[in-house]
């Protein structure tokens, strides 16, 4: 089936979220050869969730499209989905990777027609929406996903929704024959970017997220926001589909916790700010935003991002971290409680919907990695000699926005580019 | 950290701080709060502090020593450990508070009649005498604490629950004279002294 063309002056990217993609393609464009490696159907990971970019504010369905072609453009990069790397073993210029492929049923015959999800009936909770919506079983990942191809589920294999999607298909791209697979190839040097998932907000006890449909996180409201999502780009409460124009941002939900992660997520200040713009350009002055934050850590040029929604009469900055959240009984509106910092006053707030600024962990736990690399405190890859000829870029080795992680991307990219260059040098 | 460094820190480690880190149990993680609140929003009796555990931490290290030490909120503190459970930097917030109530005590800055200050002296000074707590006694203190006539009012308004626990031999009427005890009382109350001096001694002084 799948045959890869590898040496040990290969590069192995594994992950191919922003970080991997960028890594992937800065080193491809120099001359160098290839082989990304993404566990999802699709590329572009979690900034393909994402509706729109801070500061600008413009929407990262533009980046990914430029992303995209160059990918496809590119002869010297291979791109294998559905796949995850299960071993990696050798020493820098001289590794052995293990991949493991997953079947999606689906072969390059597929022109993304469309009428396999037709077909099929049984529909579960779409990975892509954070579970806000359903899919079908044969579904498109999303509108841009890359390689724009359909995908069957592994829970409708042996069903008879499996073989109503074959036979629906007029192009033969269905192949439910297509198994697990095992390959192995050389490489010379690892770009590691696996990124991050969001933290388990259930975990957050007294925020109630697990108990009440008004409490969110920033990525499920994300998804709410984009026009393209669950909800059509309409900002509602999950209890009732009503208009939510009372809003609560909650910062620091799981980061800077000794009790959930150490360490500060970075983004999550901003990523709040950002989202006001979405409940201020829905609502205009009938919005109402609340920001519970420690302190907003807008850094650097962000700085006047802060000042400018600070300075919009509807969005409001309590200095407190909210210690619970209760529900009341009659409208489901989550009541916020807390004391704040400013005056020590003790307050019991309502919102319409209550959004936790979500911490960030990295994907892959500690004794999940099939590398041996050095952690930090917080599980996420030092970057350090002992780790060989594997680089770890973007989220994998700490809480980064999107510009930072392509800027450590493109940085260890042509660390990578070092090592398979020593090779090339030495062989001749 | 530079030598500039920790000589600025110092310098700005105003006096009321550094007694507290000195004097008060686990006085030293007072600097670590970064002020969020969720302890002062999730203690169950918060309302009734005048100075939530946040706010007392930063009066600490803005130097209001009297206004802490004569304060009566750390003695609102009923050990419930849910600030300790929440505090995202891990503070010992109660342990300091109690830490702080004993301190505030052991200077004789305690507000007069303070309920929880007055409790917690008439239980030691009862489990002192014969090493063991004589709750027939306690309880009579308890009752007669604001003088002998709220104390008849309150002996009746519980006498039924109180001829119960006899009937439960819950309570025995014969704890009145002399009451049960450990076998070597006088043992426990040196050992209790030499306690008291050895910290006494470990005190700095700060005035």
């Amino acid at each position: 089936m799948t045959e890869v063309v590898a040496t040990n002056q290969t590069i192995l990217v594994v992950g191919g979220g922003i970080s991997g993609m960028t890594a992937a393609l800065e080193a491809a464009e120099t001359g160098a050869q290839v082989v990304l490696v993404e566990k999802r159907p699709y590329l572009g990971g979690r900034t393909s969730q994402l509706y729109k970019y801070f500061p600008k504010l413009c929407h990262p369905t533009c980046g990914l499209e430029i992303n995209q072609r160059r990918a496809k453009t590119n002869p010297n990069l291979t791109i294998i989905t559905n796949a995850e790397v299960t071993g990696l073993e050798g020493e820098a210029g001289n590794y052995t990777a293990t991949v493991k492929l997953n079947p999606t049923y689906v072969n390059d015959n597929c022109t993304a027609c469309g009428d396999c999800a037709k077909a099929v009936e049984t529909e579960f909770e779409d990975e892509y929406n954070y579970g806000l919506s359903k899919r079908k079983g044969a579904y498109l990942p999303h509108v841009m996903a890359h390689p724009m191809k359909y995908v069957l589920d592994p829970r409708i294999i042996g069903t008879d929704d499996a073989q109503k999607a074959k036979d629906a298909c007029k192009y033969d791209a269905i192949d439910l024959e297509q198994e697990e697979q095992e390959i192995n190839f050389p490489v010379g040097a690892v770009v590691w970017a696996t990124g991050w998932k969001p933290y388990d907000a259930a975990k957050i006890q007294p925020y109630g997220y697990d108990r009440f449909a008004n409490v969110i996180t920033s990525v499920e409201f994300e998804r709410m926001a984009d026009p393209k999502g669950p909800t059509g780009g309409k900002i509602v409460r999950p209890s009732d589909g009503k208009e939510a124009k009372n809003v609560a941002f909650i910062q620091c939900a799981g980061s800077r916790d000794r009790n959930h992660l150490w360490h500060c997520s970075r983004i999550c200040c901003m990523a709040s700010l950002k989202q006001t713009h979405y409940v201020v350009d829905a609502y205009g002055d009938d919005a109402k935003v609340s920001i519970y934050y420690i302190d907003i850590r807008a850094i650097d040029r962000f700085e006047d991002f802060y000042a400018n929604v600070k300075a919009m009469d509807n969005v409001s900055f309590i200095k407190s971290k909210v210690a619970s959240i209760t529900r009341n009984k009659e409208n489901d509106n989550p009541v916020l409680n807390g004391v704040d910092t400013e005056g020590y006053h003790r307050y019991a707030n309502e919102h319409d919907l209550v959004v936790l600024a979500i911490g960030m962990e990295p994907s892959v736990d500690a004794d999940s990695l099939p590398v041996q690399v050095q952690l930090n405190r917080e599980g996420f890859i030092e970057p350090s000699d002992e780790n060989g000829g594997v680089f770890p870029a973007g989220v994998a080795t700490d809480a980064l926005d999107v510009n930072r992680a392509v800027q450590n991307a493109t940085g260890a990219a042509l660390k990578a580019i070092q090592v398979v260059n020593r090779v090339a040098r030495a062989e001749g | 950290m530079s030598d500039l460094n920790k000589r600025m820190i110092e310098e700005y480690r105003n006096d009321f701080l550094k007694e507290v880190e000195a004097n008060v149990e686990e006085g030293e993680w007072v600097k670590m709060c970064m002020q969020c609140g969720v302890c002062s929003g999730s203690c169950p009796l918060g309302k009734h502090w005048a100075h939530p555990p946040q706010e007392i931490f930063m009066m600490i290290r803005a130097g209001k020593r009297d206004e802490v030490l004569t304060s009566d909120s750390m003695w609102m503190c009923t050990s419930c450990y849910n600030c300790i459970v929440r505090c995202p930097r891990q503070l010992p917030i109660t342990h300091i508070m109690h830490g702080l109530a004993t301190y505030s005590k052991k200077l004789g800055l305690v507000p007069k009649g303070q309920p929880t200050a007055t409790f917690a002296e008439i239980f030691w000074n009862n489990m002192m005498k014969k090493g063991r707590v004589n709750e027939l006694k306690l309880g009579l203190a308890l009752y007669f604490k604001d003088g002998f006539g709220p104390g008849i009012k309150e002996a009746l308004r519980n006498k039924d629950l109180g001829t119960k626990m006899m009937k439960a031999k819950r309570m025995s009427p014969a704890e009145f004279f002399g009451g049960h005890g450990i076998k070597d009382v006088s043992g426990l109350q040196k050992m209790i002294k030499k306690a008291q001096e050895l910290e006494e001694a470990r005190m700095k002084k700060f005035d």
